[in-house]
C-alpha cells in the first residue's frame, strides 16, 4: 500500500520533470522529441531485466521443482512483454520524428522484436502443454535456451551491423547532468512499477495455487 | 573413480546402465548407436528425407522461376539461399524426436540410452540430414541462380558452421516441441527467435564470400557462428535432461 502511494507520487514527479525540468535537447530533428528517452530507455531496460528475472526463476524451478517459481517466471515474462511492447511503441514514434520512418530494422529494433517473439513463443508453448509440471519444465528450458541468442543479438550483432542507436551515451558522459537527473529517477520509477505489479500478480497466483485453481 | 574405469581392460563389455560416468569415447559410441537406430528407422519410411528434399527443391524452383534471369544483388542471393535452407530444415528436423512420441517408443529409448547419448544421436542424425540437403540444394542453387562465388573457402565454412548451429538449435527445440501438444506449428515459431543471430551471421558471411575472395572479409561472421554453435551446444546438453526425463 505504501509502495503504491510512493510509486504514484514518484512517477508523477518524474513525468513533470521530464516535461518541465529537462531542457529541449540540441542536435535533434525536433528538440522537444528528445524527452521521450525518459520513457523509452527505462521501458527497454525493464523489459530486458524482466526477461533475465524470468530466466532466473526458470532455472530455480528446474533445480527446486517448486511450482511457485514457474508461476513467478511466467509473471515476469508477461510483464516483460508489456514493457517491451511499450518500449517498441515509444521507439517507433521517436524513429518517425527523428529518422523519418516508423521502422528501420536497426539492430536495436531487431533485438527488441526478437525479444517480443521469444515472449510470444514462450506463451504459445505454455498454452500448448496441459500438465502443469510439464508446462513448467518445457517453458523453463525454453527461457534458458533463449538467453544466449538474446545476448548475442544485444551485444554482438550491433558490432557486426551498423546501428542508428547510440551505444555508449550513458557510459561515456554524452548525456547532460539535467538529463541524468531525470533519466535515473525515471528508470527507478519504472523498476518500482515492475516490482509492484510483480508482487500483486504473485500474491494473486499464490492464493489461486492454494485454492487449487491454477 | 574415473581412473579406475580407465584402467579396465577394454575387452570387458560394460553394461549400458553402469553407474560410472561414461568417458567421451564411450559417449560417442552410444550416440552413434542411437544415430544408427534413427537411420534405420528413417529408411523404413524415408519421411524426413522426402519432406526436406522435396520442400527444398520446390522452394528452389519457385525462387529460381520467380527471379528468372534478372540480375539480383548478392544480398538478396545470400538471403534467399539461407531462407531455403532454414525452411527446408524446419520441415524435417523435428522428425527425430516427434517420431519417438508418435510411435510411442520414447519410453523404451529413455530406458535404453542415457540422455546425453540420445541428444548426441539425434544431433548427428540432423547434421547428416542437413548436410545431405545442402549437398543437393547448394550446387543446384549456384547453378540455377548463376551465383558468382568469389571466396570458396569462406563460402563453404559459413555453410558448414551455419548448418552445425542450425542442427544444434533445431535438435533441442524439436525435443521441447515433441513433448508439447501442437507439434507442427510450434516448431518454426519456437525456432525462429533462437536461430535469428545465426541467420544474421550466416547471411552476412555468405554475402561476404560472394563479394570478396579474402577469408578475412567474413571473419567476424565466422566468429559469430562459432560462438553461437558452441554456446548453444553446451546449453542444450545441460538442459536436455530436463526436457527428456519427466
Amino acid at each position: 500500500m505504501l509502495l503504491k502511494l510512493l510509486l504514484g507520487i514518484w512517477m508523477v514527479a518524474v513525468i513533470v520533470a521530464a516535461f518541465l525540468f529537462a531542457p529541449p535537447a540540441q542536435g535533434f530533428a525536433e528538440p522537444e522529441a528528445a524527452r521521450i528517452i525518459f520513457f523509452h530507455v527505462p521501458l527497454a531496460m525493464v523489459a530486458a531485466l524482466a526477461f533475465v528475472i524470468a530466466m532466473v526463476y526458470a532455472a530455480k524451478y528446474l533445480s527446486r521443482r517448486d511450482l511457485m517459481d514457474d508461476i513467478k517466471s511466467s509473471i515476469s515474462a508477461e510483464l516483460g512483454l508489456v514493457f517491451a511492447i511499450l518500449a517498441t511503441a515509444t521507439g517507433s514514434l521517436f524513429a518517425r520524428v527523428q529518422w523519418g520512418s516508423w521502422w528501420n530494422w536497426d539492430p536495436r529494433e531487431t533485438s527488441i522484436v526478437i525479444l517480443m517473439l521469444v515472449y510470444a513463443a514462450y506463451f504459445a508453448l505454455r498454452a500448448a502443454t496441459e500438465s502443469a509440471e510439464k508446462r513448467a519444465a518445457l517453458s523453463a528450458v525454453y527461457a534458458i535456451l533463449a538467453l544466449p541468442p538474446m545476448i548475442l543479438l544485444i551485444f554482438v550483432v550491433p558490432r557486426v551491423m551498423a546501428s542508428l542507436h547510440p551505444s555508449d551515451t550513458l557510459t561515456s558522459g554524452g548525456l547532460s547532468t539535467q538529463y541524468r537527473l531525470v533519466l535515473y529517477p525515471a528508470a527507478l520509477g519504472f523498476l518500482g512499477l515492475y516490482v509492484w505489479l510483480f508482487k500483486i500478480k504473485t500474491a494473486l497466483a499464490e492464493v489461486r495455487l492454494k485454492l487449487g485453481r491454477y | 573413480m574415473l581412473a579406475a574405469t580407465r584402467f579396465k581392460p577394454s575387452s570387458t563389455e560394460s553394461p549400458a546402465h553402469s553407474t560410472a560416468p561414461p568417458g567421451p569415447t564411450e559417449m560417442l559410441r552410444r550416440s552413434a548407436a542411437v544415430f544408427q537406430k534413427d537411420v534405420t528407422c528413417e529408411f523404413r519410411t524415408r519421411y524426413a528425407v522426402n519432406a526436406i528434399a522435396l520442400f527444398a527443391i520446390t522452394t528452389l524452383f519457385a525462387v529460381s522461376f520467380a527471379v528468372g534471369g534478372a540480375g539480383i544483388s548478392q544480398t538478396v542471393q545470400s538471403s534467399l539461399l539461407w531462407i531455403i535452407i532454414y525452411f527446408s530444415g524446419m520441415s524435417g528436423l523435428s522428425r527425430a524426436f516427434v517420431r519417438e512420441e508418435e510411435a510411442r517408443t520414447a519410453s523404451a529409448l529413455r530406458l535404453a540410452a542415457a540422455p546425453g547419448a540420445v541428444f548426441g544421436g539425434k544431433l548427428l542424425f540432423n547434421l547428416v540430414l542437413l548436410a545431405g540437403l545442402e549437398a543437393v540444394t547448394v550446387p543446384l542453387f549456384v547453378g540455377m541462380m548463376g551465383l558468382q562465388v568469389s571466396g570458396w573457402p569462406l563460402f563453404v565454412s559459413v555453410l558448414a558452421l551455419g548448418s552445425a548451429g542450425l542442427a544444434v538449435a533445431a535438435t533441442i527445440v524439436a525435443a521441447i516441441v515433441s513433448r508439447a501438444n501442437a507439434k507442427g506449428a510450434l516448431f518454426a515459431v519456437l525456432s525462429f527467435p533462437i536461430l535469428l543471430p545465426l541467420l544474421i551471421g550466416a547471411i552476412h558471411g555468405t554475402q561476404a564470400a560472394l563479394e570478396s575472395a579474402k577469408f578475412s572479409a567474413g571473419m567476424q561472421d565466422v566468429k559469430l557462428l562459432v560462438s553461437y554453435t558452441g554456446v548453444m551446444f553446451i546449453v542444450s546438453i545441460l538442459v536436455f535432461k530436463f526436457v527428456w526425463e519427466d
